[in-house]
């Protein structure tokens, strides 16, 4: 996937690998199927999901995806968003 | 929560947003680490610089953690667990020597 640019709008992947099997993941539960707004490019690590088991870890990009409250817990205050960093493999362009 | 009806089968570690925990105010005051945090994170460090394990492998330990006792076990705790579990797995220890240490102490 290409860069993600800053007000890039993306979905993140409706994706539960812990429901298959040992897993280490670095995307909250409740972020995932939401979508946000990309805000900045935090740089390129290497992949702690292949990390954690001591597996060859290929770089990705991170990001700081925001998103509105309200669209992760309807009941909360409208005027509060939730900044998340978050994995390029696991975010969609819209 | 969030309105739709997708199943969302969240692990008993990613604790975020979970109702459970909205209602508890943090603790922010400063605490004092035992010796016993002080070693197990010194531990943790020597193990990370000779290349025997990372950080991530033991936040996956952690997060294989039953969930009874990860709620009950402390932070360090956890590490330690943690740390013992990758070390048995990668057969850095065995079972009869970590029995023979424990015995021992």
């Amino acid at each position: 996937m290409p860069a993600l640019e800053p007000g890039a709008k993306v979905r993140v992947r409706l994706d539960w690998p812990e429901a298959r099997g040992p897993a280490h993941i670095r995307t909250p539960h409740y972020v995932r199927g939401r979508e946000g707004t990309v805000v900045r490019a935090l740089g390129e690590f290497r992949n702690p999901e292949d990390l954690a088991f001591a597996r060859p870890a290929p770089v990705l990009p991170l990001y700081h995806v925001l998103f509105s409250a309200k669209d992760l817990w309807p009941d909360t205050r409208p005027e509060h968003d939730v900044l998340v960093e978050l994995y390029g493999s696991w975010l969609e362009a819209l | 929560m969030p309105s739709d009806s997708i199943p969302r089968p969240r692990a008993h570690h990613d604790l975020g947003g979970v109702e459970r925990f909205l209602c508890e105010r943090i603790d922010l005051s400063p605490h004092t680490l035992s010796d016993f945090d002080r070693e197990v994170d010194a531990l943790r460090q020597v193990l990370g610089q000779k290349g025997i394990m990372s950080v991530d492998e033991l936040r996956r330990g952690i997060e294989a953690i039953p969930e009874e006792d990860y709620l009950r076990l402390g932070y360090y705790q956890r590490w330690l667990r943690s740390i013992v579990s990758i070390l048995l797995g990668k057969g850095i220890i065995s079972e009869a020597e970590l029995l023979a240490a424990l015995e021992a102490a």
